[in-house]
């Protein structure tokens, strides 16, 4: 559970932080999320750790997972929560029903689509559909090269 | 060879992959540092291999160790090294690292420059779009200036794939270089009208972000983004567009009336909650401001959906801004959502109340805040609550407050709570802050010896440094108390106990506390002395403090001006030696000190006479039975408790009580506060007199209330809180507001303005070229010329296809001019051959670098008689470059030179030669890049000059001629500007430019003839009537043969390809007529070899 919250705070990546500041949002974040009921409200006030005043932290929460956005006063607070949603889907989309293990050994997967959605700290595309198509044609792409990469004579 | 593979691909089998990372590392939860820091052993063994595929499996697990927080930055020349893979499987682990570990500081970063510039440029769309977001992490001001130019020209890529990630990365250029704005800016604009959502989305979403934080750069923008607003149909960029005129508004506020009709349209027809909001949000805040509204908002609040109420709570703190009348009505509520359970409202809802309070309820929202403090299970949220209780009480000066001893309870009530660190040390501060203020209000012994506890010194400096000086202000007061009545004793014993414990201050670490503490010990040691001489010193003590002091402000400092002439940074007098200064300067301090104070000059005291003194006071001490042992005791009292409970709580003496059994303190205070202002408006009915008699005995000087307050409410005491001084010169601006590290400051950019000439973006500079200067490297970026010469660059692509041949020379066109220049092209085209030459065999062994340009080439060029005027690519040798035995059927390398000439009047520069490659045939690109990078041609043409470039192609076979597409980009320079454009090519690879000229004797000849393993073929053509001795030159010439045998009308020939097949030929000549026979090893290529001899010998 630690492990999905990290790779998404990460993601956010608004501000290069060294990765001890990294670890430690995280786990502030963790915790602060973690402890909040269920019913309650998707917002958090952001701390020092995370900016300021001006940033939230905006989070959802599916079963084991929970999925944070770090977003200041320029993003629509709802926005987000249909984003995340766009997110979920669409992974769930990327990997076929995905469960927890899935993000858990596919990092990298995830932060692929991840970057087809938010680019540099600024949200890219929120059409699910957009980003299905190319991820799958980005995977295309990688499996022909795997397909050259063993045949020896390209190899070379 | 094939052992070596084997047992590579064995390797790369045991190697862990990332899911065997994960899977290990959550196999040993318990030693997972231990099992890690193996790991990343192995992953520096992987990263030391050569196989670009270990290297690129071993930073993918890298990555992962880094999001587990592990520093991977050791690395960064390997990640470095994946990024430049080929492959996008591999480029794109590559850069997901670099995102994840690289920023500014990292040094190998500006190694990626040219990579990056490659990938960005890469035919693959997704090579482009995977380093878009890798830079868009870790842009750093180098980057953004050396690839400003290029991701600009993305911005108008084809696919709109690339043009969307494109857009939205600007940002991330602007900001780390500001100067790119203006350039940039009209083609962003433009890209607000795209056809692509997406990328008409991005470019909202910059444009948003850079109104956001400069407004009135982007006013301009209005009507375009007024007509998105009722056109576009997508939410997001529907949120942002009203997000940006919520922040134009108030800069003109004629938007308003036009946007409140497409707005409400937007709230009756969208069923997106979050539009709605963000529509509702903006009506309220920015156009037309209503009760109506409010209300709204508060059945928003009341909604059982916690994210309703949160963002209503919000949007009404937006309000309160503007209108903070019309949310104090809305307490009740606000005040009972203090008791939800969600952190996040409660928080919201603390905030709304700082903008709440006036005079009149400040008591009755402090109250219900205590209440809330005691609840406060959460250490946060009970320190933002206290937090919030100074800050609501002390914002504007105190403004608010009437009765400052029930301020002062309420902090002594604030300092009791357990727990509250962090909280203590803000409170403390606030207190000696507004201490200073009320001291004359309420002074003590008791207080003073508080205060003189050691525990004092565990506090911060700066709080330390306000106590110090606050004691003194005390003692004062008290010295003042004590000699009015009389008590000659108790003064002198509050002297003794001021020398007793200023010692502790003298050597704290803060120079300020030091400082002031010296100073105040000194001077108390000579009011001592006065008073053992029966002196009274209390007025003039008093005098001290008579006139106002008032904090200096933060910035004061910085507005005076520097006079004219004065250098502070030249030295006054000589810079002293070592040795002096050290003494004497704290002794000049003191001694200014004490002639401002007092007429008298304290006596320099040594150390011997302290220690003596300190003994004599000690004995003193012992003696009188008055006097409370302070040594052990205070710090045995509270020696159990940490740090902050020893803040000490002060004991007022005032007309209350401030122990009420049963009830907290500052309830009475509620109390008689309310008493009083009733007595007050019975008084002020009845006689409406100004002048008020004393409400409370004790306080003698504060007692004349002004009972003209706004709301009637006279304080009880007057307090001056004044604001921080200023000095009387100083410079009225408010440019030392705005942080200068503010990144957005420096993008307050005119966007109006016309582009300046010197407004360009720079463009790379050609590294190669030291000899040929370009005339200016920058490229301006005007938008309308780009675009035309794409139009006519179509156009020579035709023409090129029509004429169906090799390879042409670039050429720049310049309006009028161009017709000309396109026929002058078009027909050296039909003339221009390239060539090549292969070579390679027997002499391997050499080095061909050096043989070939030297010895083959001269002799080449002179037998493809190159015309004069026509730029003709020249072929040349070739060789492979490696030999190794088991591929030499598979590898050959051919060379092919080419003349580029420019015939236009433009200067042409950053040329590259990009080739798509076949299967067959491949050019040979420097190590690291991919297959679809361009070769730079090593030098710029100014207009007329002509120069030759090699370039190196593999073949795998050649028994067939070959036909390579290719394309030549670069760009124009002119006196107008410069563009970029492309010259689409191809190249031909007959069969006969796989032969090189062999000689062979006849008796070899013949012995090859009779081996009987040559395929044979012949042809015939006719309607020839050049001579014998011509035509063997034209195939000796053309086809790279040699003579061996002639006898009359008939001649052997032979030739030998790049891979060694024998050619031998029989050439007859007939009557109009020539027929040659062909025998080689190989029958497909002799077949084309002698179709191209047939077409060479039909022009004839």
């Amino acid at each position: 559970m630690h492990l999905q919250l990290s790779r998404e705070i990460n993601s956010v990546r608004s501000v290069k932080e060294s990765e001890d500041t990294q670890q430690q949002i995280i786990r502030e974040t963790f915790h602060l999320v973690s402890k909040r009921d269920e019913n309650v409200c998707n917002f958090l006030e952001g701390g020092l750790l995370i900016g300021g005043s001006d940033n939230k932290l905006i989070y959802r929460h599916y079963a084991t997972l929970y999925f944070v956005f770090c977003v200041d006063s320029s993003e629509s607070e709802l926005g987000i929560l249909d984003l995340i949603q766009v997110f979920v889907e669409t992974l769930d989309k990327c990997f076929e029903n995905v469960c927890e293990l899935d993000l858990i050994f596919h990092v990298d997967k995830v932060h692929n689509i991840l970057a087809e959605m938010v680019m540099g700290g600024m949200v890219l595309e929120t059409n699910m559909n957009e980003i299905v198509t190319q991820i799958d044609a980005q995977n295309k792409l990688e499996k022909s090269e795997t397909f050259i990469f063993q045949s020896p004579r390209q190899d070379r | 060879m094939a052992l070596k593979m084997v047992k590579g691909s064995i390797d790369r089998m045991f190697d862990k992959n990332l899911q065997d990372l994960v899977r290990g590392i959550r196999n040993h939860k318990e030693d997972e540092a231990k099992y890690i820091s193996q790991c990343i052993d192995e992953i520096k063994q992987e990263l030391k291999q050569d196989n670009i595929a270990v290297k690129a499996n071993a930073v993918c697990k890298l990555t992962y160790l880094q999001m587990l927080g592990y520093d991977i930055s050791w690395a960064a020349f390997n990640i470095i090294e994946v990024m430049s893979a080929s492959k996008f499987t591999f480029k794109r682990i590559g850069y997901l690292a670099a995102s994840q570990c690289f920023h500014e500081g990292t040094d190998v970063i500006m190694l990626t420059t040219n990579q990056i510039r490659k990938d960005l440029s890469s035919p693959n769309q997704y090579d482009t779009g995977v380093a878009l977001t890798g830079l868009s992490c870790f842009v750093t001001p180098d980057l953004a200036r050396d690839l400003a130019n290029d991701i600009m020209t993305l911005m108008s890529h084809t696919k709109p794939y690339i043009r969307k990630k494109a857009v939205l990365i600007m940002y991330k250029v602007f900001l780390k270089y500001p100067e790119s704005l203006r350039p940039a800016f009209p083609r962003l604009k433009e890209k607000l009208e795209d056809p692509d959502p997406g990328v008409q989305s991005a470019a909202v979403n910059v444009i948003c972000e850079l109104a956001r934080r400069n407004p009135k750069n982007y006013l301009s923008l209005a009507p375009l983004f007024f007509k998105l607003m009722t056109s576009s149909t997508n939410n997001w960029v529907l949120i942002k567009i009203i997000k940006l005129f919520g922040a134009l508004t108030p800069l003109e506020p004629r938007l308003g009336k036009k946007l409140i009709e497409p707005l409400t349209n937007l709230i009756h027809s969208t069923s997106a909650m979050s539009l709605l909001y963000e529509c509702v949000n903006t009506v309220i805040c920015v156009f037309f401001f209503s009760q109506l509204c409010v209300q709204k908002l508060r059945i928003l609040i009341e909604d059982s959906d916690q994210n309703l109420k949160y963002l209503g709570l919000l949007a009404m703190s937006k309000i309160l801004k503007t209108h903070p009348k019309s949310v104090q009505s809305h307490k009740d509520l606000i005040l009972q959502c203090l008791d939800d359970k969600d952190e996040s409202i409660r928080l919201r809802a603390l905030d709304l109340l700082y903008g709440m309070v006036s005079k009149k309820n400040l008591m009755e929202i402090v109250k219900k805040l205590m209440i809330h403090v005691d609840k406060a299970e959460g250490t946060t949220y009970r320190d933002e609550l206290l937090t919030k209780i100074i800050d609501i009480c002390s914002q504007s000066n105190y403004q608010y407050i009437t009765n400052f001893e029930w301020y002062i309870s309420i902090l002594v009530e604030l300092t009791r709570l357990e727990g509250t660190r962090h909280g203590c040390e803000r409170i403390i501060l606030s207190k000696s802050m507004c201490r200073s203020a009320v001291i004359d209000v309420l002074f003590s012994n008791q207080t003073l010896e508080a205060m003189l506890r050691p525990k004092v010194t565990t506090l911060p400096g700066h709080i330390q440094a306000v106590y110090v000086q606050n004691m003194v202000k005390l003692y004062a007061s008290i010295l003042q108390q004590k000699e009015q009545a009389g008590e000659k004793e108790a003064a002198q014993e509050i002297t003794q106990l001021m020398i007793e414990r200023l010692p502790q201050f003298v050597q704290s670490a803060d120079l300020e506390v030091q400082e002031r503490a010296s100073c105040i010990l000194q001077l108390i040691k000579y009011i001592q002395k006065l008073q053992a001489k029966e002196v009274p010193v209390a007025e003039e003590v008093i005098a001290l403090f008579a006139g106002e002091l008032n904090p200096v402000a933060p910035k004061a400092q910085k507005k005076v001006p520097v006079p004219e002439g004065l250098d502070l940074d030249a030295w006054i007098n000589e810079p002293p030696s070592d040795s002096e200064s050290e003494d004497e300067k704290p002794k000049t301090i003191f001694h200014e000190e004490e002639q401002r104070h007092s007429r008298h000059r304290q006596p320099e005291i040594d150390e011997e006479e302290l220690a003596r003194r300190r003994e004599a006071r000690k004995q003193e001490q012992a003696n009188n039975p008055f006097y409370i042992k302070s040594s052990p005791s205070p710090q045995k009292r509270y020696q159990d408790t940490p740090g902050v409970e020893h803040i000490p709580v002060v004991q007022i003496d005032l007309s209350v009580p401030l122990k009420v059994p049963g009830m907290p303190m500052s309830d009475q205070y509620v109390k008689l506060e309310e008493e009083r202002r009733h007595k007050q408006k019975l008084e002020k009915d009845k006689k409406k007199k100004k002048q008020k008699k004393e409400k409370r005995g004790k306080h003698h000087r504060h007692n004349s209330l002004h009972t003209e307050s706004e709301e009637d409410i006279a304080p009880a005491h007057h307090v001056d809180i004044i604001t921080e001084e200023m000095p009387e010169n100083a410079l009225p601006s408010d440019e030392d507001d705005k942080d200068p590290n503010d990144p957005y400051k420096a993008l307050d950019i005119d966007l109006d303005k016309p582009l300046a000439d010197s407004e360009k973006l720079p463009v790379q500079r050609h590294r190669n070229v030291e000899t040929l200067k370009s005339p200016d490297s920058e490229v301006p970026l005007v938008e309308k010329k780009s675009k035309k010469p794409k139009k006519k660059e179509k156009k020579h692509k035709d023409k090129e296809r029509d004429k169906g041949k090799k390879k042409e020379k670039e050429k720049k066109v310049v309006e009028e001019e161009e017709d000309e220049v396109k026929k002058k092209s078009s027909k050296h085209k039909k003339k221009k051959h390239k060539k090549e030459k292969e070579e390679k065999s027997k002499d391997k062994k050499k080095s061909k670098k050096k043989s070939h340009p030297s010895e083959e080439e001269p002799p080449e060029s002179v037998q493809n008689g190159t015309l004069e005027d026509e730029p003709l690519p020249v072929s040349s040798c070739s060789k492979p470059l490696r030999f190794s035995q088991g591929n030499l059927q598979h590898d050959s390398q051919v060379t092919v030179s080419v003349i580029f000439e420019n015939k236009s009047t433009s200067f042409l520069k950053s040329m590259e030669l990009n080739v798509l490659d076949s299967l067959n045939t491949k050019m040979l690109r420097p190590e690291g890049s991919s297959v679809h990078d361009g070769i730079p041609v090593p030098f710029q043409l100014p207009p007329g000059i002509s120069n030759e470039a090699q370039f190196v192609f593999t073949l795998q076979s050649i028994v067939m001629a070959q036909k390579l597409k290719g394309t030549l980009s670069f760009i124009v320079k002119d006196d107008e500007g410069s563009t970029h454009e492309k010259l689409d090519f191809k190249l031909h690879f007959s069969c006969a430019s796989y032969l090189i000229t062999t000689p062979c004797y006849s008796d070899a000849f013949a012995k090859l003839l009779e081996s009987g393993d040559l395929h044979m073929s012949s042809i015939k053509v006719d309607g020839i009537s050049i001579s014998f001795q011509h035509l063997l030159a034209k195939i000796c010439f053309h086809h790279h043969f040699s003579v061996v045998e002639r006898v009359d009308s008939c001649a052997s020939m032979y030739s030998r390809s790049i891979q060694g097949h024998h050619v031998c030929l029989l050439v007859k000549k007939g009557e109009n007529s020539v027929s040659i026979d062909g025998k080689c090893n190989d029958s497909t290529l002799l077949s084309n070899l002698l179709d191209e001899m047939k077409e060479t010998l039909s022009k004839c």
